[in-house]
């Protein structure tokens, strides 16, 4: 006992695990330390955009119709008149939440089923197989209509249908992963041993199937908000006027594409930096949270 | 070691094992179509702080001979006796118990350690899944003290596996194998995939241990020069089946199946005069396949002595004394 409290009070001064990341982060990997930035940034901007905002987000103004951007209007207004600023820093809001909960979701239900079939093996696996398969036949557009007739549309229904929906598909990979990690010696040895299955999904299978799982999840968010936005553009996503990124984009952007082309640039550009952003961290954090690749970059 | 033999019952019984792995066709509907006879009738005692030897050319069933008694995988027939307790038909929670008392040591030790996780966590799994020691620090003392046991400084403990060498990777393995204080080792070629040079070190290891651990081992390599300074008893198999087995003395000295003279024949004599003059019996050709093994003596494929006799009937294991054991017809 006392050999170990000596250890500690030798040991230099203790950081918690989550501060040890992003110094390591700066440190190891600048890029990726760009990208937590510009993602924090634009998670900041849409949990504040009551106070940045400097219009309301559906406030029109018929005089100031399809006006380039000013002083006055930093990013220009849109065929209605509305300060695309502000509606941007809303949009953040819309497009940040419904980019990470969506994503996270899927992630999850990937993981679970990923890991359950892909350890399991056998009929579980063949059965949960071919229930994929007949999922994955559906396009999502059709399962989201669907849904949307039933619970009619919102935020919270597309979440839930791009989620499941990813979901599904994505399990597939950790499936694969899962099924080689499982036959590694170490699972072997776990096994031998006398460990548990929960022990060894979570010990052994798991943080070794993570760097899949990672970038599972940033392609996700970038994904779901694209794809939020052809949902939009259909009528099926977050109903109008929410100023969703993609709503913008497929909307009135195209529309007066030549005729105003901030109005597509705006979101455009915003969307283009937070997935940027949101991939190039993800990238970091599979590389730091690998052993094998400590101190190097 | 002899004394061993006379006090106690053995450790470990293995009597006629049998494991065939099926082979299977057809995706939705699998049925069986054949079996491979990865092992098939292999007998043997093992008597507390003895080692025995289990050698024979790649594919022959020395590992699924390890893994049937550790009882990771399903045994077709014949039965383990551990420690007096019929282990053959146990299921996983009967198995429980016993798991801490037989561990093994794998060949690849780069393979057989979880990347993601730090020594000291390594070494204290099996004392987790036990419940051997419940408190962290007392399990990290513990780490810490096998790591000494093995030859490793103790703070090597907080570092991942991918920073040591393979022959330190290899006595963590053993660590973490002694970490639940086993009486029974099944070293699965643990030096195979080390250096010549380092190989002597980690044999020299396992010889350690078990003169002050008092371990029994089943010491599994694919050639004769390897297990020769540890083992008191040596088993040789052929495609599933034990064609010789004898005290070590005996079977370096007068080996009687064409097949150990001739695994003999191919690990050198440090002697050149000896090594100028010994008989050398060359064994051509392909091992045949465990799916189809040649009828009579599986072995009359690639024997310099086999005869007509030897294609028909099959020899069995007889007792030519001094407990050296031989299946041949021509001995
Ligand atoms: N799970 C399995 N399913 C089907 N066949 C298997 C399985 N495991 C082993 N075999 C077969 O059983 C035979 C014996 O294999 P085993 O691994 O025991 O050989 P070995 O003596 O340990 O060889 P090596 O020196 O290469 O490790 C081989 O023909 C192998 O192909
Ligand atoms: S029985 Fe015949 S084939 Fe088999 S080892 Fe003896 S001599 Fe060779
Ligand atoms: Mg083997």
């Amino acid at each position: 006992m006392s050999a170990a409290t000596d250890t500690v009070a030798l040991a230099p001064r203790q950081r918690g695990p989550v501060a040890t990341f992003f110094i390591r982060l700066i440190r190891e990997k600048p890029l990726g330390a760009i990208g937590a930035a510009i993602f924090l940034v634009f998670l900041f901007c849409g949990v504040f955009a009551d106070y940045l905002a400097p219009y309301g987000v559906n406030q029109i103004s018929p005089a100031n119709r399809l006006k380039p951007p000013s002083a006055r209007f930093w990013l220009g207004t849109d065929h209605l008149g509305r300060d695309m600023l502000s509606r941007i820093l809303y949009g953040a809001q819309l497009s940040v939440i419904i980019g990470f909960a969506a994503a996270t979701l899927a992630t999850v239900i990937s993981v679970l089923l990923g890991i359950v079939t892909g350890y399991l093996g056998g009929k579980v696996d063949l059965i949960v197989q071919r229930l994929v398969d007949a999922w994955m036949s559906f396009p999502e557009l059709i399962i989201l209509i669907v849904v949307v007739s039933v619970l009619g549309p919102g935020m919270v229904q597309v979440i839930f249908v791009l989620g499941l929906t990813f979901g599904i598909g994505g399990s597939r990979i950790i499936r694969g992963a899962v099924v080689s990690v499982r036959e590694q010696m170490y699972v072997h040895s776990a096994q031998s041993m006398g460990a548990g299955t929960p022990r060894i999904l979570l010990q052994h299978i798991l943080p070794n199937v993570l760097p899949p799982v990672i970038v599972l999840f940033t392609t996700r968010v970038g994904a779901v908000i694209l794809v939020e936005s052809g949902l939009s553009f259909l009528g099926f996503g977050v109903p109008p006027p929410a100023p969703t990124w993609g709503g913008m984009l497929s909307g009135t952007g195209r529309t007066y594409m030549y005729l105003a082309p901030w109005l597509a640039l705006a979101p455009g550009l915003c969307l283009t930096l937070v997935v940027y952003g949101i991939n190039v961290l993800g990238d970091a954090m599979r590389d730091l949270l690998d052993p094998r690749m400590r101190g190097s970059r | 070691m002899l004394d061993a033999n006379v006090a106690g019952s053995p450790l470990l019984v293995v009597e006629n094992l049998k494991v065939h792995f099926p082979v299977m066709s057809g995706t939705v509907f699998q049925k069986q179509v054949a079996s491979v006879k990865a092992v098939d009738g292999v007998s043997f005692t093992l008597n507390r702080g003895e080692t025995l030897g289990l050698v024979g050319e790649s594919g022959c069933g020395k590992s699924t001979t390890g893994l049937a008694v550790l009882r990771m995988l399903d045994i077709t027939g014949g039965r383990v006796v551990f420690d007096g307790q019929d282990i053959t038909r146990h299921d996983r929670a009967a198995m429980r118990p016993i798991r801490k008392r037989m561990q093994m040591v794998y060949q690849d030790p780069f393979g057989s350690l979880n990347p993601r996780m730090k020594v000291v966590d390594l070494i204290a799994e099996p004392m987790i899944v036990h419940d051997i020691l419940p408190n962290r620090s007392a399990r990290s003392d513990r780490a810490r003290e096998l790591l000494a046991l093995v030859g490793l400084r103790p703070d090597m403990a907080d570092r991942y596996i991918h920073e040591f060498s393979g022959g330190q990777r290899q006595r963590i393995g053993v660590a973490r194998a002694l970490a639940m204080s086993p009486e029974l080792l099944i070293c699965d070629e643990p030096v195979s995939a080390l250096d010549v040079s380092i190989q002597a070190q980690i044999v020299n290891l396992f010889q350690d241990l078990q003169q002050s651990l008092g371990l029994t081992y089943v010491f599994v390599a694919h050639d004769l020069a390897v297990v020769r300074h540890i083992s008191d008893r040596i088993a040789v198999m052929y495609l599933g089946r034990i064609v010789e087995i004898a005290d070590r003395e005996t079977l370096y000295k007068r080996p009687q199946h064409p097949y150990t003279q001739a695994l003999l024949a191919a690990v050198p004599i440090p002697d050149p005069e000896i090594e100028a003059t010994r008989p050398q019996i060359a064994v051509t050709g392909e091992v045949p396949s465990a799916l189809r093994p040649p009828p009579g003596c599986r072995f009359h494929t690639r024997c310099p002595r086999a005869t007509d006799v030897c294609k028909t009937e099959e020899p069995v294991l007889r007792d030519l004394g001094g407990g050296q054991m031989v299946s041949c017809h021509h001995v």
